[in-house]
């Protein structure tokens, strides 16, 4: 026990391989190992959803995923969504422009998960931006706001606005 | 929170889970989406020597048609990927269900064979199976397939009828004849979503009687099934609700006397959330929704 196994990855696009012992959490690899800490760690128990990344293309709570089992996948963290500050995701713009965020701390989970709603459902209802964030917590702004900032982001990319280096 | 050291293996295929099994079921977990196991293990409630993960093995994921009409779903197969499948979304208790399991992202990463193998004795998946008369498929590397009628799969809280050496590859649904109707009804713990009481109830006429002039309407509701989670200490089939109701029409006076005996022979369970005299009044209401749906969406 204790050995450490390699776990080969393609995290934002980069290639890499990093060497784990098999207990060890995908966000804390994220987030230690690879110094991508735009992914937070918050209730720990699979439940608040700001550990949130795409896992081969699908929102998964990462607290709540071994490295070892993500091994030869492809991951997507919140670092991916903007080359810099100055050229924000559409989505992130939206949260911005309609307050949808006040401490941030949800946010990264907030964004990984409505991008994974708008993959599949580009022009969504209340309702389903609503049934999609149930498991992502906001403890500072109530949802009305980030719903009005989902709805604004899908409206942004559904018109093509033009954002370097991402997709939905 | 961090899982206590364990052994890791990674199957590729199903014969290498089956003699990985072989080797060392009993001091093995298996690991699938680890929805289930992984919180569990973070708070060290498990403590696993080994995880044997079958998360990739491809030919254990997925809807497909059986030949002789059954639906056979992968037990590697997500709830996500039942949400999109039409032939599951087609079954009414399915689509009740299904939305509000957990949530988006569990639901991309949690698979129907982990929460049945987990056994859950709140879970939803245990009561839509036993409502639908599903079948387990289970197989060892020694003594090969059996299939086991889910009636008799749950034997108590977090336990179930698999041999350790075995793993559950598939999960059956029958196709009856006839026309049916079904819904699921749950009461949800707020924080959890886990059910403080869920319902799943299937009616249907059978073809008994078809073909000779009866207008379909006019036969009664002779296939009646009940199920119940969140309330004992595993899943449960309401077999003296059902035997009552066969053959009444299913009207709301007939559906209302007959759930006042949801529990009977049953140790209803209490907890911070529901003490036993509210969970006990809360499944009488869920069944009675769960029954009314179910009969007005018969066909």
């Amino acid at each position: 026990m204790a050995t450490t196994v390699p776990v080969r990855l393609v995290v934002n696009g980069r290639a890499v391989v990093v060497e784990v012992e098999p207990r060890r959490l995908l966000v804390d690899v994220l987030r230690e190992d690879l110094d991508l800490t735009g992914t937070k760690v918050g209730c720990d128990t699979s439940q608040c959803g700001t550990c949130t990344v795409h896992l081969d293309g699908r929102a998964v709570k990462s607290c709540t995923v071994l490295a070892v089992q993500a091994d030869g996948s492809v991951v997507r963290t919140v670092e991916d969504l903007a080359p810099d500050p100055d050229h924000l995701h559409p989505l992130q713009a939206a949260f911005v422009e309609h307050h949808g965020l006040q401490c941030g701390f949800c946010t990264p989970g907030m964004l990984m998960t409505a991008l994974d709603l708008l993959a599949r459902v580009p022009d969504p209802s209340d309702g389903e931006i609503r049934d999609a964030l149930q498991g992502n917590y906001c403890r500072c702004t109530g949802y009305q706001s980030i719903v009005e900032s989902i709805k604004a982001g899908a409206a942004a990319m559904r018109e093509g606005v033009p954002m370097p280096g991402a997709e939905a | 929170m961090i899982p206590a050291a364990f052994d890791y293996e990674r199957a590729s295929t199903l014969d290498e889970a089956l003699e990985l099994l072989a080797t060392h079921g009993a001091d093995a977990k298996i690991i699938a989406g680890g929805q289930s196991l992984l919180p569990l293990m973070k708070l060290r409630l498990a403590r696993p020597d080994r995880l044997i993960d079958i998360g990739r093995i491809a030919s254990l994921r997925g809807v497909r048609r059986l030949p002789d009409g059954r639906l056979g779903i992968g037990a590697l197969t997500s709830y996500a990927q039942l949400l999109d499948d039409p032939e599951v979304m087609d079954l009414a208790l399915m689509a009740d269900a299904l939305p509000r399991i957990a949530d988006l992202q569990v639901r991309n990463r949690g698979t129907i064979g982990g929460a049945i193998a987990h056994a859950d004795p709140a879970a939803d998946m245990p009561a839509l199976l036993l409502a639908l008369e599903a079948e387990v498929v289970a197989r060892s590397a020694t003594r090969g397939e059996r299939t086991i009628p889910i009636a008799t799969f749950f034997e108590g809280a977090f336990s179930t009828a698999l041999a350790p050496d075995e793993l559950l590859t598939e999960i059956r649904l029958p196709s009856p004849s006839g026309s049916y109707g079904s819904a699921y009804r749950m009461l949800e713990q707020q924080a959890s979503g886990f059910a403080i009481a869920g319902v799943a109830a299937v009616v249907g006429r059978t073809g008994a009687g078809a073909g000779n002039g009866v207008d379909d309407r006019a036969r009664s509701i002779d296939d009646v099934r009940v199920a119940v989670t969140g309330v004992g200490d595993m899943p449960y089939r309401a077999i003296t609700v059902e035997e009552a109701l066969r053959g009444t029409g299913l009207t709301d006076s007939a559906v209302g006397a007959a759930v006042a005996d949801i529990t009977r022979g049953i140790s209803v369970q209490g907890d911070i959330h529901a003490d036993q005299a509210y969970r006990t009044a809360m499944v009488e209401v869920m069944a009675r929704r769960a029954l009314s749906a179910a009969r007005d969406r018969l066909g």
